[in-house]
């Protein structure tokens, strides 16, 4: 199936996939005449304006040399990382809380294989990418030569398709290839691998290309008769849970979902991908399942009779050991990537479909189910889960040292910084109360390495999302370990007037291997400690790195707490600062831990509320 | 040391995709490496040419429950490149291999060498004093049985090839009146 798109239809694609404002879109415009006689990479900055592409995050090199000529002149702005991984993970901050296709470039060898983490990341969470990376002349391909990298074949298995490109002409056929397979169907990165002949050479530019995908065809239609059996299954259930994923919010379906919960009356569980999707101020909002999900939203989905799991997958955190997950539910699985559907978990009623088309059509297929007097009673498992609600509230003790609470810490940045901000958070205890202890309402406001788990991830996403969302608070939620991966990015920030916030949740460790090693390693911390000892173990009264030191060497605005008392002050101090990147070193305890928890490989029902703290659920009365 | 021939041919668990992919650089190493990363065992594989020259047709038998199956022919159909995906199984496709064996055949043994060779319709390609080549194709499952047969007499060096196979019937997997591919959807 080879089209030829009409010019305004590729335009309004282009400017749907980018969702670029009027001024992108006129840019596009006057990129979008052809030309002739230009370089391979005129072409190539050409059709990223065409496509309407805002930012490039990259750093040069060999290999890309050529490119970044044109984008000198180029209405694209380049934001200049200062490791390639910032640039990935910095385009995939910009997308996920813009929605757009993020953009990152790197040059051949070392660059291209320092995205390989971001891209990794970008495939496990879903997120529309395009990296664009230099490969040495088609000539030289195959002799090692230098900086090569066979990045093409590294990064197979970790994006939704990648290309080689080297001949010019080619060159805007895969970039509109490339930008329309991030961003349709399941979204997922996508590598264009461009030889620095082919960005030498001379060619022809017209836009739009033909895409000449014959096999890319997703489904994003649900098929009538599932949605009915789905419609049919829910209008019933004595029990039914709706079981949100991250799918949800990359299909833009908040609003269904919404209209769809209000319809059914029945219990939202938003998984760690999915935290935004539905307002967590919604009573029907039970919130985070999983391994440190809240006692009741992992309990419901244990003791429900119906899951009804939209764009979401089954992930091992969410269902631990998969044999004892949800033993009584029947499952209605909607999700645009048909592989995801059985993967793990059986599916009564499969739905293969776009999230915001299937949910708007699962609600009027309900609607003509209630309209035919179907319709069921769910006052009795409300009666349930309120009495696991406040049997089992999230919650969490003062350190005994009298240190300062990190839970404490974010739970106050949340309320604080209110649910108009953007969280970035990095990997471990601080990303799991980030999840738990800050109030969501809004899409797109929650931003983490869900799949891949990402150390360092933080810092380079929210740097992104502020530059994709200038008018918005951003802060990035970090720890001491994964601060320490990508504070790098920093200086981009304070250099190019991207004011993100980092709050380092400063406990001195590798906080979640250190719980671990508590509970399951006898409490043997086997290289887990970040902040220098002395012979006995004790901290030495000394900080490396000193987080305030280093953030003004950055050019940052750095600040410290340590006690209770000053937190909302030194909060209030770092909102008040809107012209520069300020970092606060929020020092608090070792010994903090992340409760609910489900211990890998376990059942779900064997979930502990806090240490030594086995809920009792009464059975028999469900 | 004993040569054992054994496959796990004929079970249950066996089944043979017709995979039509894009004739371009790399196809074959998106889907080896997808097998790879999926942990999926590939029992063989054979790519080559088309009545289309833009396409290839791969031949992947693999050993997999229904369940893993049916994740083998989803994940496979997500790559770019794959057009289309058919189960080709059991009577309603003819499935054929290749194989060269090299056996030891002395002037004593010579005539029972060429004798089996008969049976099973083999042809003698290559011919010298210690040995004879033969040349036979067939189904996994005869080829088998003449290298049970071959064995007592002395195996030098076989190659043999993966599976290639078509459907039976007038229809073919693209054009008119095309073969049902494996669902798409769930």
């Amino acid at each position: 199936m080879t089209t030829t798109p009409s010019e305004s239809a590729t335009r309004e694609a282009a400017a749907a996939l980018t969702g670029v404002e009027t001024t992108a879109r006129s840019i596009a415009e006057a990129a979008a005449e052809p030309a002739t006689g230009l370089t391979g990479a005129q072409s190539l900055v050409r059709s990223l304006e065409a496509v309407g592409v805002e930012v490039v995050f990259g750093i040069p090199g060999g290999a890309i040399l050529p490119a970044y000529d044109p984008l000198f002149d180029s209405h694209v702005r380049h934001v200049l990382v200062r490791h390639e991984q910032g640039a990935g993970h910095a385009a995939t901050g910009y997308a996920q809380a813009t929605g757009r296709v993020g953009v990152c470039m790197a040059t051949s060898g070392p660059g291209a294989t320092n995205l390989v983490t971001p891209l990794a990341d970008a495939y496990m969470d879903s997120v529309p990418l395009v990296a664009i990376t230099g490969q040495v002349p088609s000539r030289a391909i195959g002799t090692d030569a230098f900086q090569e990298a066979d990045i093409r074949g590294i990064t197979m298995p970790i994006t939704k398709h990648n290309f080689l490109v080297t001949d010019a002409a080619e060159i805007p056929q895969r970039i509109a290839e490339a930008f329309h397979l991030a961003a349709t169907g399941r979204p997922g990165p996508v590598l264009v691998d461009i030889s620095k002949d082919a960005l030498q050479a001379t060619t022809d530019f017209s836009w739009p290309p033909r895409l000449d995908l014959p096999g890319y065809k997703p489904t994003t239609r649900p098929h009538g008769k599932q949605v009915r059996e789905a419609a049919a299954l829910v209008a019933t259930a004595r029990r039914p849970v709706l079981y949100v994923g991250g799918g949800v919010i990359k299909a833009g379906a908040t609003a269904e979902l919404a209209e769809l919960a209000e319809l059914t009356g029945a219990p939202v569980v938003t998984t760690l991908m999915a935290r935004g999707a539905f307002p967590d101020s919604h009573p029907q909002n039970l919130g985070m399942p999983g391994m440190h999900g809240n006692v009741t939203a992992v309990t419901a989905l244990q003791k429900a009779d119906l899951l009804v799991a939209l764009g979401a997958r089954f992930d091992d955190r969410v269902t631990g050991e998969l044999s004892s997950f949800a033993p009584h539910a029947q499952v209605v699985h909607a999700d645009i990537d048909p592989a995801e559907i059985g993967k793990n978990r059986k599916a009564d009623v499969p739905i293969v479909g776009d999230a915001k088309e299937t949910i708007a059509e699962l609600v009027g297929a309900l609607r003509a189910e209630h309209r035919a007097g179907r319709t069921t009673d769910l006052s009795a498992w409300w009666a349930q889960l309120d009495d696991w609600r406040a049997r089992y509230p999230l919650g969490y003790e003062w350190p005994e040292d009298g240190s300062l609470s990190p839970q404490y810490v974010i739970e106050r940045l949340g309320a604080l910084a209110g649910p108009d901000a953007v969280y970035a958070s990095g990997v471990g205890q601080h990303q799991m109360w980030a999840a738990q202890f800050i109030r969501y309402e809004k899409p797109g406001t929650w931003l983490n390495s869900g799949g891949l788990g990402t150390m360092g991830y933080a810092v380079p996403a929210a740097m992104g999302a502020k530059y994709g969302c200038p008018d918005t608070t951003v802060w990035a939620i970090d720890g001491d370990g994964c601060f320490q991966m990508t504070n790098q990015e920093l200086a981009t920030c304070a250099i190019e007037g991207i004011p993100v916030k980092v709050a380092v949740i400063n406990n001195g460790n590798l906080g979640m291997v250190r719980q671990w090693q508590t509970l399951f390693y006898e409490g043997r911390y086997s290289n887990t400690k970040l902040h220098p000892v002395d012979a006995e173990g004790r901290p030495k009264p000394v900080r490396i790195p000193d987080f305030v030191a280093l953030a003004e060497a950055l050019g940052c605005v750095g600040l410290r707490c340590e006690s209770k008392d000053d937190v909302d002050a030194v909060i209030e101090k770092a909102m008040a600062i809107t012209d520069a990147p300020v970092v606060i070193d929020f020092v608090v305890g070792a010994d903090a831990q992340v409760w609910p928890m489900v211990a890998a490989g376990a059942s779900n029902d064997d979930i502990l509320a806090a240490r030594d703290l086995r809920p009792v659920f009464g059975e028999g009365q469900v | 040391m004993p040569i054992r021939f054994e496959r796990n041919v004929g079970q249950m668990t066996r089944h043979t995709l017709s995979v039509l992919v894009e004739n371009k650089a790399g196809v074959l190493a998106r889907v080896s490496a997808l097998f790879s990363r999926r942990a999926f065992n590939i029992e063989s594989l054979a790519v080559g040419p088309t009545e289309n020259p833009d396409l290839s047709r791969m031949t992947i038998v693999v050993d997999a429950e229904s369940a893993p199956l049916e994740q083998v022919t989803k994940q496979l159909n997500k790559l770019v490149e794959v057009i289309k995906i058919v189960e080709l199984d059991g009577g309603a496709a003819v499935q054929r291999e290749l194989l060269l064996v090299k056996v030891r055949a002395p002037l004593a043994d010579r005539t029972t060498v060429l004798q089996t060779a008969e049976l099973f319709r083999a042809r003698v390609v290559d011919v010298n004093t210690d040995t004879v080549t033969l040349e036979a194709t067939g189904t996994p499952d005869k080829l088998q049985a003449l290298l049970a047969v071959l064995a007592p007499l002395g195996i030098k060096e076989m190659a043999q090839s993966g599976t290639v196979a078509l459907g039976r019937g007038p229809r073919s997997m693209s054009g008119a009146g095309t073969l049902r591919p494996v669902d798409r959807s769930a």
